[in-house]
C-alpha cells in the first residue's frame, strides 16, 4: 500500500472492501463449522453465523449506495433467521426424542 | 478512530467465529456466537445502521441465542466425540477452508474494485424513521408476507415440539 492510500484510508475511514473481506472471512468460517462439525446444534449455529456474514455485506452496500433498502434486506434475513430458528431447534427436539442421539453422523435413515 | 474501531472489532467478531467452530462444547460454542453478534452490531453502528444494530442486539443475541441455550440445556447436550471422522476431512479440511476464503475474496476485491470510504456519520439513513417510512411504503408487501411466514414457523414449531396426546 502506497503512501497516498493510507492517507486517504486515514481520512476517508475504512474503505467498504474491507467490510466485504471481513464478511467473507466469516462466511467461510461458518461454512467450515457446517461441514466438519458433528454435533447437530453447533452445525444450526455455524448457518447463523453464515447468515450473519451475508447481512455485514448487506449493510456495507447500503452505506456505499447511501440507501436504506439494504438495510430492510437485513431485517428480512432477520425475520427469517428468527422463524427458522424456531422450527429447527423444534426439529432438533424431536429428532432428540425419537433417536436419543444429537451426532448428524448417526442420523442418516435418508442415506440409503 | 474509524479504523481502530473497525480493527478492534473485526478481530474479535473472527476470534468469536473460530472459536464457535473449534470449541468442543455447545454452550461455549453459543455464546462465542453472541460475541461474534455483538461485535457484527458495533461494526453496523460504524456503517450507519442504527436500529438494525439494535435490532440484531435485541432478537439474535437476545432472543435466538437464548433459544439456543434453552435447547442446548434441555437436551444437556455434552461434549461432542471426535473420532471417526473421515480421512478427507482431516487432510483437505484447513486448505479448504483458506481456498474458500481466498475465492471469495478475490471475486469480491475483482467485483467491486471501487467501493468508495465508509467514515461513520457519512450516512444518516439507517435511523428507525427512515427505516420505517422504507418498511411501510415501498416493502409494504414483503413486510406482510414475512408476518405470514413467521405465523407458519411458530404453528409448525408447536406441531413439532408438542407432545403426543393420544
Amino acid at each position: 500500500m502506497d503512501p497516498s492510500e493510507a492517507l486517504k484510508i486515514l481520512n476517508n475511514g475504512v474503505p467498504i472492501s474491507w467490510y466485504l473481506t471481513l464478511s467473507a472471512l466469516l462466511f467461510a468460517i461458518g461454512a467450515a463449522g457446517f461441514l466438519f462439525r458433528r454435533n447437530i446444534i453447533t452445525v444450526f449455529m455455524c448457518i447463523e453465523l453464515m447468515l450473519n456474514a451475508v447481512n455485514l455485506s448487506f449493510i456495507a452496500f447500503a452505506h456505499q449506495h447511501k440507501q436504506a433498502s439494504g438495510q430492510l434486506f437485513t431485517f428480512f434475513v432477520m425475520v427469517v433467521a428468527a422463524a427458522e430458528a424456531a422450527v429447527g431447534l423444534a426439529i432438533i427436539l424431536t429428532v432428540f426424542k425419537n433417536r436419543s442421539t444429537l451426532n448428524i453422523d448417526e442420523i442418516d435413515t435418508l442415506k440409503n | 478512530m474509524d479504523l481502530f474501531f473497525f480493527f478492534l472489532f473485526a478481530f474479535i467478531a473472527v476470534v468469536c467465529a473460530v472459536n464457535v467452530v473449534l470449541q468442543k462444547h455447545p454452550i461455549s460454542s453459543a455464546l462465542s456466537l453472541v460475541g461474534v453478534m455483538g461485535s457484527l452490531a458495533v461494526l453496523y453502528l460504524l456503517l450507519g445502521a442504527e436500529f438494525i444494530a439494535m435490532a440484531q442486539m435485541i432478537v439474535y443475541a437476545g432472543a435466538i441465542m437464548v433459544l439456543f441455550v434453552f435447547v442446548i440445556m434441555l437436551l444437556n447436550a455434552g461434549v461432542e466425540e471426535r473420532r471417526g471422522r473421515s480421512w478427507m476431512a482431516q487432510i483437505l479440511g484447513v486448505p479448504a477452508v483458506i481456498g474458500l476464503t481466498g475465492l471469495l475474496c478475490y471475486f469480491s476485491q475483482r467485483l467491486f474494485p471501487n467501493l468508495g470510504y465508509a467514515k461513520f456519520g457519512d450516512f444518516k439513513g439507517g435511523g428507525a424513521k427512515e427505516i420505517g417510512m422504507a418498511l411501510f411504503t415501498d416493502y409494504l408487501l414483503p413486510f406482510e408476507v414475512t408476518s405470514i411466514l413467521i405465523l407458519v414457523a411458530i404453528v409448525g414449531a408447536i406441531v413439532l415440539a408438542r407432545k403426543e396426546l393420544d
